[in-house]
């Protein structure tokens, strides 16, 4: 009975400190480093338009990674379709997680949502995973000319 | 929206979000009287009730539940209608998740194998608990891992 509280202790204070972090982490926009290939080249773009079948936007797109049976993707694509309405020249693109299997591996995506931010030419400049927030977002963009 | 008895509640109808997470609360309350309870016939018991539980919620879905049922009854008159619902099966998947560590603990506990017991047992909290008390649904994020991971790169 002694060990019973032991582990109830010890699961809950690693549980909470699990959740607790998580709970910080969520949704935070992760500005990405950007990568260059062993010439200097500037960083290979993401997603040239061809790869997903869809535009992307003139000034920014927003391409969020999802999955069926995801609550919070419904959350997060509800509030980057607002976001892409309200600022001119951004997309909102949605990826199925499943289909794009090879996508989600080169691009190391771990959960869904996760919301890729790229500029004009398809470099990724930040991420989020988690619903992002929406000051975030909205200030990614912002940076963006 | 039509009002449905209890009794004709479909096993495809979205969720009141609030049920699983009530079965959560009220999951992770009896894994940890389980913990302190031990190898006693009460532990055991109330180890073979949840395993039984988790198999109907994993069998035929949340709602199917004796949790959900609880909820129906008790706890959704009281409150405001939901403001969203949610797809029943992840929800079924953890509780299919809930039902493998159960089960493994209590044949554990029957064998006599009292550590993998109590490891069984703390996962099963460790899950129960996240999703109650910070509405994390693992079993969710592992569903896109295991996809993910078993086929070969390139």
């Amino acid at each position: 009975m002694g060990q019973g509280l032991l582990v109830l202790l010890g699961v809950l204070v690693a549980a909470t400190a699990f959740g607790v972090r998580r709970r910080r982490t969520e949704g935070r926009l992760r500005p990405t480093a950007p990568a260059t290939s062993s010439d200097g080249a500037a960083a290979e773009a993401v997603l040239p338009t061809g790869e997903l079948d869809a535009a992307l936007g003139e000034r920014a797109t927003l391409v969020q990674f999802s999955s069926a049976f995801c609550q919070p993707c419904r959350a997060a694509r509800t509030l980057l379709a607002d976001v892409s309405r309200s600022q001119p020249g951004v997309v909102h693109l949605e990826v199925d997680a499943e289909s794009h299997l090879d996508l989600v591996r080169r691009l190391g995506i771990r959960r869904t949502p996760t919301t890729l931010v790229l500029d004009a030419a398809g470099r990724e400049l930040g991420r989020a995973v988690g619903v992002p927030r929406r000051a975030a977002v909205l200030a990614a963009l912002a940076e963006i000319a | 929206m039509s009002v449905r008895p209890a009794s004709l509640v479909r096993r495809d109808q979205p969720l009141d979000p609030r049920g699983p997470r009530l079965a959560a609360v009220v999951t992770t309350v009896v894994l940890a009287a389980v913990l302190l309870l031990g190898r006693t016939p009460a532990g055991v018991a109330l180890l073979a009730a949840q395993t039984l539980v988790f198999a109907l919620g994993a069998g035929a879905g949340p709602a199917a539940s004796p949790y959900g049922w609880l909820f129906r009854r008790l706890v959704r008159p009281r409150l405001a209608p939901p403001t969203e619902l949610e797809d029943p099966r992840p929800p079924q998947f953890a509780q299919a998740v809930g039902l493998a560590f159960a089960a493994t603990a209590l044949l554990a506990t029957l064998a006599g194998a009292g550590a993998l017991a109590l490891l069984a047992v703390g996962a099963a909290l460790a899950a129960a608990f996240l999703n109650a008390a910070f509405g994390l649904c693992l079993g969710c994020e592992l569903y896109l891992l295991t996809r993910r991971v078993g086929r070969p790169a390139g």
